[in-house]
């Protein structure tokens, strides 16, 4: 089963209760930094009147996890992104893939680390739900299955279509996110990028990667053959290989 | 041997050069002491907006793209059987080698983690360019150091391994030729899932095309500027109607780039990015402007290529142009989406000119002490191809009497 989290922005307080339950759970040390970082897997922030939360999306196809060379990053079968810092050689192509700006870095640290929130994949294993879920007071985040969760989300929109802005962000986002959002404002305004990804990132990647077995092969036969009839040629001329009426070769 | 000769043979004469390298070295050092036990956020102006700089941008990009002068000589001599080229196929490769041990030189400082370089060996995962990226690394470094070893058996009159490399050189060097056709394009595959992350005028589905081609333009273009650099450095005469007829081979694939972006701005509809009053805009006329179309039409005026200072400043443009688009896609154009703005800190420059001078030291160094440079001439092609005909004539007479 793929689990998910519904988060919404019209029932959040602000009051940053998930930040610190999030903190306390990843032995995060406190900070005002007040934006992702290696010390934050999750900020909440605020526009006007409104509070949203910043954290990952968990791709269901996620561009992290396909562009890491050692699979240190991976989507598992109940829906979190977790990450394995003792395969990472540290490369940051995933900070530099995620759509979403979600992979921090330990900048600071000899032996750095990629940060970012894993949906607390060992609590969900034992059946629990995530920290900031579980602290959160107002149900602005919630936890299950993700196809209820769509299912939920889609319900408030129909039943108070005046109070949501009709589009639930990460139901088709970057190929869809296990992280889904409800807003009662558009989504770019409160810093949740659109602009119209619906593919999921790593079949960018993938339509020229599934083509170097192509290459390879249609490469070598081609190289080969030029030089076999180039070589030919020029030993013929040059009298060191001669082709006689009878079709038979001769070195 | 007292400490002043001892001097004079391994430093030598103090030149202004000399002392360039040394404090820059010196620098160098310093700088890489930071980094490994203070870490990137000490020693680079990388941040989690801006996660790679200079030494992914110039080190390793623009590394692995200046090598190309190795596997396109290669083919040419060795699959095109054009045998004349010979001559300056041993510094290409030296050059390709060098270069190639630097970028990994390069990667090693700026991976967070380098002691674990090893892993993509055992952990695979065939959907990352980076992967793909990391074992082309591996293999062709190892091809390189084979397509060199002729020369160190040479040396060394080690018959025998003489014997067998040569007679797998045809494999070998065509092993080359597709490692690298993978290598030179995976780079540009790297942007290929930031569609909303790199500007408009590089973002391009072709990107991986676009490298290798330009790889290729930049591997001529290498040839001539590194063989007229040597000849100057080593007081030999320059092959200037070889590098004359490798010119040609610039301006050709300088034209087929030309003829791609077109077709590529075409079908994105990015035209109009061309003309707008911007940064990247700015940018990208210097790096196609001076660093393509002028040198392209420079190189094909018969005049220029005759010229050896014409035409080694016309292929150090193509070299400028070439640094300045890969920096482009991996600096410039990410910067807008990243919403800040990335300059290299003093020590990731003093590690990457360290880096470069280190290459250029050894260069020096190999192709003082190793036959790099052929001092005699096989016999020169336009001879060879009397001795030919009158081979022919020869067996003709013998047939007919």
């Amino acid at each position: 089963m793929s689990y998910g989290i519904l988060f919404d922005v019209t029932q959040c307080i602000g009051c940053e209760g998930c930040m610190y339950a999030c903190r306390e759970k990843n032995n995060l040390p406190d900070n005002s930094e007040h934006k992702l970082s290696a010390k934050n897997y999750t900020v909440v922030k605020s526009k006007d009147d409104l509070y949203y939360r910043q954290m990952c999306m968990h791709c269901e196809d996620p561009a992290c996890a396909s562009v890491c060379p050692v699979g240190a990053l991976e989507k598992t079968a109940e829906g979190p992104v977790v990450y394995d810092s003792s395969k990472c050689m540290g490369c940051r192509y995933c900070m530099v893939a995620c759509p979403f700006n979600v992979p921090k870095y330990e900048w600071g640290s000899a032996n750095p680390v990629v940060s970012k929130c894993v949906m607390c994949y060992d609590r969900v294993k034992d059946g629990k739900m995530p920290a900031c879920a579980e602290a959160c007071p107002t149900g602005a985040t919630t936890f299950g299955n993700r196809d209820e969760l769509l299912k939920e989300a889609h319900r408030r929109i129909d039943e108070n279509p005046d109070q949501y802005y009709p589009h639930v962000y990460g139901e088709k986002e970057a190929g869809g996110t296990s992280v889904l959002i409800l807003s009662s404002v558009a989504f770019p305004e409160i810093g949740y990028k659109t602009a119209g990804y619906d593919k999921a990132f790593p079949e960018y990647t993938w339509q020229v990667m599934k083509e170097i077995p192509n290459v390879v092969a249609f490469g070598g036969i081609f190289m080969y053959g030029l030089w076999w009839i180039i070589n030919r040629r020029m030993k013929i001329e040059d009298g060191t290989m001669t082709t006689h009426m009878d079709g038979k070769e001769q070195e | 041997m007292s400490a002043a000769s001892l001097k004079e043979k391994y430093i030598g004469k103090l030149t202004f050069w000399k002392v360039v390298f040394f404090i820059v070295v010196a620098i160098g050092i310093y700088a890489t002491y930071v980094r490994y036990f203070r870490g990137l956020g000490a020693s680079t102006n990388l941040s989690d907006q801006f996660p790679w700089g200079l030494w992914i941008g110039f080190d390793v990009m623009c590394g692995v793209a200046l090598a190309a002068g190795g596997f396109t000589l290669a083919a040419v001599v060795y699959i095109f059987n054009i045998k004349h080229f010979h001559p300056v196929i041993r510094p290409a490769i030296l050059t390709a080698f060098l270069g190639y041990l630097l970028v990994i030189v390069g990667i090693l400082f700026d991976l967070g983690k380098p002691w674990n370089i090893w892993h993509p060996l055992v952990m695979w995962n065939p959907h990352s360019v980076m992967f793909e990226v990391a074992w082309c690394v591996m293999l062709y470094t190892t091809v390189l150091a084979l397509e060199f070893s002729p020369v160190v058996f040479e040396k060394f009159r080690m018959e025998k391994p003489l014997k067998i490399i040569k007679s797998i050189t045809i494999p070998l060097v065509m092993l080359g030729v597709l490692l690298s056709t993978l290598h030179q394009s995976s780079l540009g595959s790297l942007f290929l899932i930031v569609p909303e992350k790199l500007y408009p005028l590089w973002y391009s589905p072709l990107l991986p095309v676009f490298f290798f081609i330009s790889a290729l333009m930049v591997g001529f273009a290498m040839v001539i500027f590194e063989s007229y650099l040597s000849a100057r450095a080593f007081n030999k005469s320059l092959e200037k109607p070889l590098l004359m007829e490798i010119a040609r081979g610039v301006v050709f694939m300088a034209m087929l780039y030309l003829i791609l972006k077109a077709l590529d701005f075409t079908r994105r509809d990015a035209w109009g990015y061309l003309f707008q009053a911007n940064f990247e805009t700015l940018m990208f006329w210097l790096e196609v402007g001076g660093g393509v179309i002028i040198p392209m039409i420079l190189l094909s005026i018969p005049r220029i290529r005759r010229n050896q200072t014409a035409l080694f400043w016309s292929v150090s443009l193509v070299v400028v142009g070439l640094v300045m688009n890969r920096m482009n896609i991996a600096i410039t154009g990410m910067q807008r989406s990243a919403g800040v703005t990335y300059y290299p800190s003093w020590m990731e420059v003093f590690i990457t000119l360290t880096i470069v001078a280190i290459g250029f030291a050894a260069f020096r160094m190999i192709a003082k002490h190793f036959p790099i440079f052929e001092t005699t001439e096989p016999i020169p092609a336009p001879i060879k191809k009397k001795v030919k005909v009158s081979v022919r004539s020869k067996q003709a007479l013998l047939e007919t009497s």
